[in-house]
């Protein structure tokens, strides 16, 4: 088994035609905007992007959800367009578009025939710095997030346990704050709040434009030059510094009990640190161990929990690399039937401290490298999800290089790595641990 | 391979591409039909397999059979256990998705071509020898037992649980195709393999193939994939009888936002006044901003985050659907607003405009769904199963074009009936009255 393994390697490797450095460029405008272009030239379409580097986490206190609030409202008028006529143009050019909002970017995007391209960049370069709002447009879709917030998490026990797991794991840090906004917040959100977010952030030194699809770089720079180009870097754009969390000492707990929960699960989080411009190793060795600690039915988890003593109906580990400052090493155990949560929280334990006396398996971290070989295969084949790759990257602190490195650096980690990186985050005392039930019948 | 060659179209403000996918259409000597797109620039092919029937070929008592079977199919097969699969799987970086409608059977394959022999080979395993060994089967069963109860405290599922029962009687649609804890556990190995027998048949499977293949490749891979099924399987399902007696039942379930499912009667895919419906769809709530239900129910009066209308077309029944979720104390307004827009589309039509925006919008998105190999397979083998032709992808946006606006108005006259419209809300609606128990 092993020495297939070495061959299909090297058939993987010697099968890159085309590396990830001859399909991506990026240059920067004068004022500052980053640019990223992507060349995919199977199809005539085009994907285009704007990213700001700015999300919930840079919201003040007392406003949160104004970030997503604006990305709503950007899609109202401008100084040159009316209300929704940014969508409305789009569709009538065979185009879709839409916009999301994270802890740490707020992204606007359209996928349209590349022809369309200018098109786009004179809209988007517009309400960059046009924005038109009134106080009805504020009214009504301050109801649509509302909305929004009721479906994704009022309606849902395991998004409010979430929300409330991750303000427990964030003592001081801005990430413990709900990306749609806290409930009683989100009702006062104003036209201020709205507008001084678009002004303090909106601008092309806090952007990153990404085109990808059927261009050519020098096209790209051309009209990028003449939309983008030409609008002001915003002097006085603050710096991205957020509150850091103070060194944990206790380890933190939660119970949340809905009568909607069907199924409950334990989930147990650590503090970690994220992939860092030039210093990415640290990030990738706890990628790697998340994949062998809970990535799917091979991972060691799957084996004990699932397959072994049937603890467990589903278990996983998450371990989210790309953040601007301090993330988190995930995991999930679903009990079985007839399993408390105790008993799955301390099934969990054991395979961690099995897995720290035990050591990395050769072979499995081998399959999990063959895999990423592979996925940088099969990614060639989906250049919105490259585009939104680099969007992610570059908003996140990191560069076009330490995306391309990514790879070969996820390649080159040992299990020496592997097992340092689990020994320095996988302490009890810096972890929060969160029970999701349905509160207790009683008769 | 994926060139689209642009074309000139009436409208002067969108020219779409069009897309010009060259299909191939290949029969292997052991008999398989499949369609081949050829695309060799990365190293790799996308495989989809549909199997026409679903799980609403279960056998009678045995609701879930089919689900289960294929929830097993990765779990074991030949001599391999579940995670000696597992492991020969992600050696070999392929990946294959199993999966279950009420109507198809679904395997999505994606494989390199330098190992595309040993990973044809597992997959065959996996379809042709599956081992359904107890200890899987326990497993598997353990975690649909969950699925299912779950789906008892979730809002969406409850709505649809409870539409599927009114809706469709007697019919396999009426009930959800996990099955219920009753009868998932009394599901036995041999329900299992009855399962299989009865729907992974060589007489229903409808296959497309796209990536760095050939012909001659594709037409051996492909017996040698499927030549150890059978030839036929069960008989297929009768259309369902569809009740939509319109008004409004409703799910007590204590939850903050009320979420609606609605449907009448719908149109067939290959009715002629198909694609009329299609756009008059997309006019009235067919998924953008733009349509009339976005605009009036979100826009206006901020009343849901999303309102949605569709064209389902399933093998047994045709129906006219659509979603929305709003707060207990709103949803009345947006159901009252949604029947007064079905009614006003009905009774007054689209605009000349509305149709043209309508029309540069779905000829310009058409080309750009085909944006990649998984996507190409995707909808090619949809294609099939739709009968339609290969030269359709060059042919669909003319039919589009074709349609008048007398079309779509005397659509809306003879299709749309609101007094049919007929919800199902979950959860604690204000102000509504319920007049379907």
């Amino acid at each position: 088994m092993r020495l297939l393994l070495a061959c299909l390697a090297i058939m993987v490797t010697a099968a890159l035609p085309l590396s990830a450095e001859d399909q991506v460029s990026n240059f920067t405008l004068h004022n500052g905007m980053e640019v990223v272009v992507i060349e995919d030239h199977r199809a005539p379409v085009v994907v285009h992007m704007v990213w700001y580097k700015a999300g919930s986490a840079d919201e003040k206190p007392s406003v949160s959800g104004v970030a997503h609030f604006l990305e709503h409202l950007l899609f109202k008028g401008t100084e040159n367009l009316e209300s929704g006529e940014f969508s409305a143009t789009v569709a009538r050019n065979g185009g879709s578009d839409n916009a999301f909002t994270s802890n740490d970017y707020t992204a606007y995007f359209q996928r349209v025939a590349a022809d369309r391209l200018e098109l786009m960049m004179r809209m988007e370069s517009d309400r960059m710095v046009n924005l038109q709002l009134d106080e009805s447009d504020i009214a009504t879709e301050r109801d649509v997030i509302i909305e929004e917030r009721n479906q994704r998490v009022e309606n849902n026990p395991s998004a409010l346990f979430r929300e409330q797991k991750d303000a427990v794991q964030y003592l001081n840090h801005s990430y413990g704050i709900p990306i749609i906004g806290w409930r009683h917040e989100m009702l006062e959100l104003d036209l201020e709040a709205a507008l001084d977010y678009y002004d303090t952030f909106y601008a092309p030194n806090n952007a990153v434009l990404v085109v990808a699809g059927d261009v050519q770089p020098d096209e790209v720079r051309e009209l990028a030059e003449v939309y983008y180009g030409v609008l002001p870097a915003n002097s006085e754009l603050p710096e991205r510094v957020r509150a850091k969390e103070p060194v944990q000492m206790a380890e933190r707990r939660l119970t949340f009990e809905d009568p909607r929960v069907a199924q409950p699960y334990v989930s147990r989080s650590y503090l970690a640190p994220e992939r860092d411009n030039g210093a990415q190793e640290k990030a990738a060795a706890l990628t790697l161990l998340a994949d062998l600690l809970g990535g799917g039915s091979t991972s060691i988890m799957a084996e004990n929990l699932q397959f072994e003593t049937r603890t467990a109906v589903h278990t996983s580990a998450y371990y989210r690399a790309t953040s601007l400052d301090d993330t988190t090493l995930n995991f999930f155990v679903v009990p079985a039937p007839g399993v408390s949560l105790q008993q799955a929280e301390d099934a969990l334990d054991n395979v961690l401290l099995e897995f720290m006396e035990d050591g990395v398996d050769t072979e499995h971290l081998e399959r999990i490298k063959m895999q990423i070989r592979a996925s940088q295969i099969y990614a060639r084949d989906d250049v919105n999800a490259l585009a939104n790759r680099y969007g992610r990257a570059l908003t996140q602190g990191l560069t076009v290089e330490d995306v391309q490195a990514w790879p070969d650096i996820l390649q080159a980690v040992t299990p020496e790595d592997i097992m340092a990186a689990a020994a320095e985050v996988l302490d009890r005392r810096k972890s929060v641990t969160g029970w999701l039930t349905a509160p207790e019948v009683t008769q | 391979m994926i060139r689209y060659i642009l074309a000139i179209c009436l409208s002067l403000v969108a020219l779409p591409a069009m897309a010009d996918v060259e299909v191939k259409e290949i029969t292997t000597p052991g008999g398989l039909e499949a369609w081949l797109v050829e695309e060799h620039n990365i190293p790799f092919v996308s495989l989809e397999l549909r199997f026409r029937g679903g799980a609403s070929l279960d056998a009678p008592g045995k609701r879930g059979a089919t689900n289960l079977m294929v929830g097993l199919l990765e779990e074991g097969a030949g001599d391999m256990d579940a995670r000696a699969f597992a492991r020969a799987t992600e050696s070999l970086a392929a990946s294959f998705r199993y999966d279950v409608s009420d109507d198809t059977i679904s395997i999505s394959a994606r494989f390199l071509t330098e190992n595309q022999e040993d990973a044809v080979s597992l997959l065959r395993e996996s379809l042709v020898n599956p081992r359904f060994d107890e200890q899987a089967i326990q497993r598997v069963r353990a975690q649909v037992m969950s699925n299912i109860r779950s789906s008892l405290k979730d809002p969406r599922d409850l709505a649809g649980m409870a539409f599927d029962k009114l809706v469709y009687g007697e019919h396999p649609y009426a009930t959800p195709l996990n099955g219920t804890a009753e009868s998932v556990s009394s599901l036995e190995r041999q329900d299992l393999l009855d399962a299989h027998k009865a729907t992974l048949a060589r007489d229903r499977v409808f296959i497309s193939a796209v990536g760095d293949i050939t012909e001659d490749e594709l037409k051996s891979l492909l017996d040698d994939l499927l030549g150890g099924l059978p030839e036929t399987g069960a008989p297929l399902p009768e259309p369902a009888e569809v009740n939509l007696p319109g008004g409004v039942k409703g799910v007590d379930f204590e939850t903050p936002q009320s979420v609606a499912m609605f449907a009448q009667p719908g149109i067939d895919r290959d009715d002629p006044d198909f694609f009329a419906a299609y756009i008059l769809n997309h006019i009235l709530g067919g998924g953008s901003f733009e349509s009339r239900l976005m605009q009036e129910v979100r826009e206006k009066r901020g009343l849901t985050y999303g309102v949605y209308s569709y064209l389902a077309d399933r093998d047994g029944a045709q129906l006219w659907m659509g979603s929305v979720s709003s707060a207990n104390d709103r949803i009345a307004e947006a159901v009252k607003v949604i029947r007064d827009e079905w009614a006003r589309i009905r009774d007054n039509g689209v605009t000349e405009q509305e149709l043209q925006d309508a029309k540069t919008y779905l000829t310009g998105a058409y080309p750009l769904r085909f944006d990649g190999n998984g996507p190409i397979a995707d909808i090619t083998v949809a294609m099939q199963m739709e009968n339609l032709p290969t030269d359709y992808i060059l042919n669909r946006n003319a039919m589009v074009e074709a349609v008048t606006l007398e079309d779509v108005n005397r659509v809306a006259q003879d299709l749309l009936d609101p007094s049919r419209l007929t919800f199902v809300i979950t959860g604690q609606p204000k102000g509504l009255e319920t007049t379907i128990n």
